[in-house]
């Protein structure tokens, strides 16, 4: 393989129904960052059928370039399907790299691509960057359950390809008077092998979460108090896209429901971004929620036992704080 | 009908600590376990088996300790258990693992392949999908409920919104969700008899596979470095007023990137 | 010598801790508050076998040895002692004198269906005035043609009223004293069979204890297990195998104080340190652990030997005496540990010491392990 054929960093745009998803604009972000080290361009791969109105978007977001696929037959997500498009648009543009989002979709279509072309993809990245010396794409991951991280690389195989979290890259913020090509590519399906049918797709409403699955955990104690207090935090938990979770001795005062506590006697946590307010940290509690990736503790008390485990301490009063922030977060979000 | 199921043994990573010395993970102690997703597959199969009579037979590819899984998938009511293990798959990152595995498969005859949706040691969920599409079947991943009526298959595949549904007829690879099955227990009679029964060794010459595809060498990826997080310790503790602490909190959020 | 567990006996192992840990100890508590029989946990554990293991699969059991029996039995207990003792009662005291002295035709009829689980066992021996001194029967079975005719009560019974299959022990002919008691297989449906009330108890409360009520119960000539005059050795013989069932139970009891208590002392803090740092709870931890270490050690050698099918009676009675005072020490120590929190139903160490206390008293008192060894030391 010669690798100097290889060049641009490509970026797979997932859409749902027409709608560009977040993460799409979000490695566009990155690709730029990384496109401008190597002085090459970003291009968009933009699959799905009459979809050729949101191309701007794209551009306005980062791309030099859109590769449009619009055919009825990538209306919605078939693994087959896609791979067909997506592997051609490959062979015949030749990107040095790739970027998906490690949504249910990508996680399909990238392997399925990588193990087409003969080459590797390194899943769930949380970092991407250049190398200084080669040129070449350095990814990082975690691994056993987010114990390590490893950095990995494709040196001898094209593209080098990626797949990255929602949340976990920046999109750019969006630039209308960027300009940008778009380039229509007709892909040659061969239907023969279209044998997986799709029925019909649900939206469900998730219902009751368990706290254990959620990313980000907005948390409460006795200095929330009451239940006037916790309508609060549920603010600050939708703005975020979080849920709500207790200490024990609310749960004990009736105010939040067993399966919200957090704790020795409730439920072990490991979120991304852990709220700890009003709650002053107690040995119970800390066994149940200690191992979070970020936590801000809020509490009134400068010597609560919280702030011994907390990434970011602030001494102050919940029940202002939190309605602050809440406010300000919905401006900026 | 005759299914394979890949399975996988991986350290019970909910067990894993850091060395605060050595910043390294932790190993000894740590319980080997049949991966959940995997299980959650086998289960899947199980129920086939009871369904319609399907024979199940499971593989799996590792060192020779991973004997364990195959006597718990025999336990469980697995017909038959291959180990393929050789020196030659080491160093194998999903490209040549998938690889060995498809290789295997091609020397037997099956009418449906499950795995796991994603080992907890790897956390990649490539090796179902680059298997499928080495043996030129189609896929479906993240499988949460199946139905078969002696002819097609109806799945039903979790999304991010909720969740599909798909159909298909004849030869496909499911990766299965572990939140979706509860696994059944090993049978005490099936304990009983679990040592007594042939796991099948297979090394690099049985399976149908280039050399060049194996291992290290059939790994387009390679770790360069690999190290582990800090532990927790205390961070920074500000006594200001509202104003300043809600903009320190929010400046703090947007540099570790969680707004 | 190997001391270790065979593979299969590990891979058991694996399996009884899962699901103890996953269907046994989550519902512990409430089976306890609520004084319930597990019944949830009985069809699921039947459906694995649980309730056949040293049953022999030509009779529907599961084939396994009595080392995995003893580990079923200490993994359950170790949660829940309540639902240790519904296998050991089942499988100790019913399956095992049918297995062992009764005809091919009653195993054949009895047997498959006690080891899946369909039916559950129970054993009568104990009468109100019948405890330790166990052949002063007075429940008495007087043949009359094609049938026994039962008359009589028993009390404590376990698994009283959840049962479908008892055996049943009862004084067949007075004058012989020893000699004239005999044993009965009794389907709990045959009229003139009835279960009285349930005891109230400080422990087990889960498990259904009460009393056994023969008025003119009939049963057919076949039911007579083993011979005529042979009830009291069948009794004896019963008990034995018991006491191993007990003796599991006893140091599932230890080892799950033992467990808590670890857990507790490492992460309480007084005087600015855990209380796991101190010499105290380190010195007396210590001396609990050598404690149930060496309970497990004489429940395995008992179980060996009755595997080995040499004879393990006075082996039972050291392990079920050893464990069943261990396993109070340790819980009584355990509850110390716990200090106040120890007192309260948050934790489990409380019910763990309540649930201790019975491994002490039956299935023989202490008092009447230290006569069985006693008789084997002095040879009598």
């Amino acid at each position: 393989m010669d690798k100097t054929q290889y060049k641009n960093v490509f970026v797979f745009v997932e859409q749902r129904d027409g709608v560009i998803q977040s993460v799409a604009l979000e490695l566009l972000g990155k690709a730029r960052t990384l496109a401008d080290v190597l002085g090459e361009k970003v291009v968009a791969v933009f699959l799905g059928s009459k979809i050729s109105d949101s191309c701007n978007a794209l551009i306005e977001y980062g791309a030099d370039e859109v590769i449009l696929v619009d055919n009825p037959n990538l209306k919605d997500y078939i693994t087959e399907q896609y791979t067909q498009a997506v592997s051609q648009v490959i062979l015949n543009f030749k990107p040095s790299i790739m970027l998906f989002g490690a949504t249910t979709i990508g996680r399909d279509l990238g392997p399925r691509l990588a193990a087409r072309l003969g080459t590797g993809l390194t899943a769930d990245c949380t970092k991407l960057e250049i190398s200084e010396d080669t040129k070449e794409l350095m990814m990082t991951r975690p691994a056993f359950g987010g114990n390590l991280m490893a950095t990995i690389m494709c040196t001898n195989h094209r593209p080098q390809m990626s797949t990255v979290r929602p949340g976990v890259m920046q999109k750019m913020p969006q630039d209308k008077s960027r300009k940008g090509v778009v380039t229509p590519f007709a892909p040659k399906f061969d239907t023969s092998k279209f044998i997986v049918k799709l029925i019909k797709t649900v939206k469900e409403d998730k219902g009751l979460v368990d706290i254990a699955d959620a990313k980000v955990l907005v948390s409460g104690g006795r200095g929330v108090g009451c239940r006037e207090g916790f309508d609060k935090l549920r603010a600050l938990a939708d703005v975020l896209g979080a849920e709500v979770s207790s200490s024990r001795a609310m749960v004990d005062a009736g105010v939040m429901p067993h399966e919200r506590q957090v704790g020795q006697t409730g439920k072990t946590v490991r979120p991304d971004l852990y709220f700890a307010l009003g709650i002053s940290g107690a040995i119970q509690h800390l066994a149940g929620m200690e191992e979070s990736e970020f936590i801000v503790a809020v509490n009134k008390d400068k010597f609560a036992p919280i702030f011994k485990v907390a990434d970011l301490g602030i001494v102050g009063d919940v029940n202002k704080v939190v309605p602050l922030l809440t406010e300000r977060l919905k401006k900026k979000l | 009908m005759k299914i394979l199921v890949c399975i996988k043994q991986v350290p019970d990573t909910t067990e894993i600590k850091i060395d605060p010395v050595t910043k390294t993970l932790v190993r000894e102690g740590v319980p080997s376990i049949m991966n959940p997703d995997d299980k959650g597959g086998l289960e899947v199969a199980l129920q086939l088996k009871d369904q319609v009579g399907a024979e199940v037979t499971v593989i799996t590819m590792g060192p020779p300790q991973a004997d364990l899984i195959l006597r718990e998938a025999f336990a469980m009511g697995a017909d038959r258990a291959i180990l393929l293990t050789d020196r030659k798959f080491a160093g194998a990152d999903t490209l040549a693992t998938s690889n060995a595995l498809a290789g295997a498969a091609r020397t037997m005859d099956w009418d449906l392949i499950i795995t796991g949706r994603q080992a907890i040691d790897g956390d990649t969920a490539q090796v179902g999908p680059e298997m499928a599409e080495h043996l030129n079947i189609p896929q479906i991943t993240y499988v949460a409920g199946l139905e078969y009526d002696g002819k097609k298959f109806t799945v039903k595949k979790e999304t991010e919104e909720g969740y599909q549904l798909l159909e298909f007829e004849g030869k496909c690879l499911l990766t299965v969700l572990a939140s979706a099955y509860k696994p059944r227990y090993m049978s005490v009679g099936g304990i009983v008899d679990a040592y007594s029964r042939d796991v099948e060794i297979w090394t690099a010459e049985k399976i149908d596979l280039a050399e060049e595809k194996l291992g290290l060498k059939g790994s387009p990826t390679k770790v360069i470095k690999s190290f582990t997080k800090g532990l927790k310790q205390a961070g920074e503790v500000y006594e200001v007023d509202t104003e300043e602490a809600v903009g320190i909190i929010i400046s703090k959020l947007k540099e570790k990137y969680i707004i | 010598m190997d001391f270790n567990l065979n593979k299969t006996q590990q891979l058991f192992r694996q399996m009884i801790r899962e699901f103890a840990d996953k269907e046994v100890k989550p519902l512990a508590a409430e089976i306890d508050e609520q004084e319930r029989f597990p019944e949830e946990t009985v069809r699921k554990m039947a459906k694995l076998g649980l309730f056949g293991i040293p049953v022999p699969k030509e009779y529907g059991g599961a084939g396994g040895d009595n080392i995995m029996y003893s580990i079923a039995v200490e993994e359950l207990s170790c949660c829940c002692a309540t639902t240790g003792v519904v296998v050991s009662a089942h499988t100790s005291l019913c399956v095992a004198p049918i297995l062992e002295h009764g005809t091919e035709e009653q195993k054949m009829k009895y047997v498959p269906k006690l080891a899946s689980g369909e039916w559950i066992g129970a054993f009568g021996l104990t009468e109100p005035n019948a405890g330790t001194d166990s052949s002063a029967q007075q429940t008495t079975a007087v043949l009359e043609g094609d049938e026994w005719v039962l008359n009589g009560n028993k009390i404590f019974i376990t698994n009283a009223g959840h049962a479908d299959i008892y055996v049943i022990i009862a004084m067949t002919d007075k004058s012989l004293g020893n000699k004239g008691i005999s044993a009965f297989i009794v389907e709990a449906t045959t009229p003139g069979f009835s279960v009285g009330k349930k005891e109230l108890k400080l422990g087990i409360r889960g498990s259904s204890t009460a009393e056994l009520i023969f008025t003119n119960c009939r049963i057919p000539k076949e039911n007579l297990l083993g011979k005529v005059g042979g009830g009291f050795p069948v009794a004896m013989k019963t008990l034995d195998g018991g006491r191993i069932g007990i003796a599991s139970q006893a140091l599932g009891i230890a080892q799950g104080a033992m467990d808590e208590t670890v857990k507790y002392t490492k992460e309480r803090k007084q005087f600015g340190k855990a209380i796991a740092a101190f010499q105290n709870t380190q010195f007396q931890m210590a001396d609990l652990q050598t404690k149930v270490e060496a309970s497990r050690l004489l429940v395995r050698s008992a179980a060996f030997k009755k595997d080995q099918h040499v004879p393990y009676s006075a082996d039972a009675a050291m392990a079920k005496l050893f464990a069943a005072e261990t396993a109070m020490e340790v819980t009584t120590k355990a509850v110390q540990f716990h200090g106040g929190y120890g007192y309260t139903r948050e934790y489990p160490v409380e019910r763990m010491m309540r649930d201790a206390k019975i491994t002490e008293i039956y299935e023989g008192t202490s008092e009447v392990q230290r006569m069985v060894i006693a008789g084997k030391l002095f040879g009598k």
